[in-house]
């Protein structure tokens, strides 16, 4: 299981801005480990954001992302107390999903 | 001197670099700082500090007990500012200890670990691992806190003169001691600014940033990991885990920061 995500969502104005710190070794398939073995790639394919269930933020992810990657978007709308629910699948097809409410 | 000789001539052309645009342009430290500042924000030790905080409190090892009995210092299970006042003298073993050797005393009286084991274990794996993440969890609690590492205990002082003798011992291959690098004001190795350890505001700004999060090895790393990364610099052979002799070289530091602020756990390159 991997440890929840930092998820810090801001509203100003009619803008809120969210800002994610993922928790994830993204590993890129392109190191070798101490006996010259190739170490697998490991790494989100796709995140996504959403805001009372509608997606904000979509994206595709390769292993050129790097180790405990931190993403930062806004949209428009959004106010305190509205609940972001950001969720993430790797290539091993594990999951995780953490929420939090707009500050 | 032999090895002087390139580092003189590339911060030479780097100053050179630097001066032509200055005027309009921000410095070469200004530039650092600013790209620190935007890394600080999504600054993964975060993660370990929430790794941390539940390691603390769960039960585990061969006792299946928690460490919020640990005293680090302020009394049993107390976090909350233990980290300024580390390294110090503790009773009940009759030693001065910094973060990570009580931590290993705490792990083997609580929870049965074997912490010569531990203190074995490769930096990065196994239940070296788990502490990186405690002392993530402990130091982010005294984040903002001022250092006041006691002196009050014969111990202490005699650690704080041990430490002084190891940052000025000069040996290995290169004839390096941590003085070379650490005892001057305004001096660098390639853009990394190097704090001045022996007084403040120096000591304060490097011995106060670690623990920290390496961007470079992606990793959380500990103050004996850093140390231990300083002596391979130096050539030195690698200093034993939470030795007498690292501890007393904490001493020496925190007791030069005496006064500043902690900003542990912070983000380094």
């Amino acid at each position: 299981m991997s440890d929840p995500m930092r998820i810090r969502a801001q509203a100003q104005g009619d803008k809120t801005t969210v800002r994610v710190l993922v928790s994830h070794e993204m590993e890129s398939g392109q190191r070798r480990d101490a006996a010259g073995k190739i170490v697998p790639a490991w790494f989100i394919q796709s995140i996504n954001a959403t805001w009372n269930g509608k997606t904000v933020m979509s994206a595709q992810w390769g292993t050129a992302v790097s180790k405990n990657p931190f993403i930062q978007f806004a949209f428009k709308g959004g106010k305190a107390g509205d609940k972001i629910v950001v969720s993430w699948i790797d290539n091993r097809g594990e999951k995780r999903s953490d929420e939090a409410l707009i500050a | 001197m032999k090895l002087k000789l390139p580092a003189n001539a590339l911060g030479l052309a780097m100053l050179m670099a630097a001066a032509l645009p200055a005027s309009a342009q921000k410095t070469t430290a200004e530039g650092i700082a600013e790209y620190r500042a935007m890394l600080a924000d999504g600054n993964p030790a975060e993660l370990y500090e929430g790794r941390g905080e539940v390691l603390w409190k769960q039960l585990r090892g061969p006792k299946n007990a928690s460490l919020e009995k640990c005293d680090l210092g302020k009394g049993p299970g107390v976090v909350k500012g233990a980290f300024v006042e580390l390294p110090r003298f503790f009773t009940d073993t009759q030693r001065v200890q910094d973060l990570e050797s009580r931590l290993l005393t705490c792990m083997e009286q609580q929870q049965g670990f074997s912490a010569a084991e531990i203190a074995k274990t490769p930096f990065g794996a196994g239940e070296q691992k788990t502490i990186e993440s405690l002392v993530a969890y402990i130091s982010g609690e005294s984040r903002g806190m001022k250092f006041n590492v006691p002196q009050s205990h014969s111990q202490e002082k005699l650690m704080y003169a041990v430490g002084q003798k190891m940052f000025y011992l000069r040996g290995g291959p290169y004839d390096f001691s941590c003085a070379s690098c650490h005892s001057e004001d305004n001096k660098r190795v390639r853009l990394q600014d190097l704090p001045n350890l022996t007084k403040q505001p120096g000591a304060a700004t490097g011995f106060g940033a670690w623990p920290a999060y390496r961007v470079s090895s992606g990793d959380l790393w500990s103050m004996q990991r850093r140390l231990n990364d300083c002596y391979r610099q130096q050539r030195f052979p690698f200093p034993g885990y939470a030795s007498d002799a690292t501890i007393s070289l904490g001493v020496f530091m925190g007791v030069n920061s005496q006064g500043g602020i902690s900003t542990a756990p912070a983000l380094k390159r």
